[in-house]
């Protein structure tokens, strides 16, 4: 398994070799990309803050569960950091399965994850302010 | 009694302006206490002790857990990571 953030792009391919396995017939790919508009605003360009030693370690607190849940043979994720313009890659899981349809649900249930356990902030940057943008709170 | 250290991200590095401060521990001092005494320093932080979450030493930890001399603790704002909230 693989967990990184990084201020570097982003490496979908090296995401992909990572988990590519002879007994794993599906691979799906997620890539979370920044977009030009939130909440009716043009955003310019994004900030991502992150607690880098605890993210990875939750990342792969998450990976684990999901490993119960389906059958998966590899995961691997990454998180940018920093400022990241348009169209650029923010979040990339990849996972490994025999079959595709446990490849697509086990990748979209990572992501779900992420999105509420992860400690990663994002700023946006619009014309005119900027707002940390704070996710539901999961006490 | 010593000090820990307290880390700071998003919202809260920026309202401090600074990534990470320091605390004194003294007895019986929690992770939820840290932030009160953060929110005296800075009162612009308060008003998050419903969302906010805790780690000691790169660990979620309940508020009630306990903060030693020589610990990092982190306030952690709920998160937003991946490209947008949805």
């Amino acid at each position: 398994m693989l967990f990184e953030l990084t201020a570097a792009p982003l490496d979908p391919a090296r995401l992909v070799e990572h988990v590519r396995r002879d007994e794993a017939g599906a691979i799906a790919l997620f890539y979370g990309v920044v977009r030009n508009n939130s909440m009716g605003r043009r955003v310019l360009y994004l900030e991502y803050d992150a607690y880098a030693e605890l993210a990875t370690k939750v990342m792969r607190q998450i990976a684990e569960e999901i490993r119960e849940r389906y059958p998966v043979t590899d995961i691997a994720i990454q998180h940018r950091t920093g400022r990241l313009e348009i169209g650029e890659t923010s979040l990339l899981v990849a996972v490994s399965s025999p079959h595709r349809r446990e490849a697509f649900q086990a990748c979209h249930a990572l992501v779900d994850r992420f999105k509420e356990v992860v400690p990663v902030w994002k700023k946006e940057v619009w014309e005119g302010g900027e707002e940390w943008i704070e996710g539901e709170a999961v006490t | 009694m010593g000090k820990a250290k307290v880390r700071l991200f998003a919202r809260l590095s920026e309202l401090a302006g600074a990534r990470e401060t320091e605390v004194e521990v003294g007895e019986g001092l929690t992770a939820g206490d840290v932030y009160a005494l953060l929110c005296r320093r800075w009162p612009a932080m308060s008003g998050l002790a419903g969302s906010l979450m805790y780690a000691v030493n790169a660990e979620y930890v309940p508020p009630g857990h306990p903060v030693r001399a020589g610990d990092e603790v982190a306030l952690v704002p709920p998160v937003s990571g991946g490209a947008h909230a949805v």
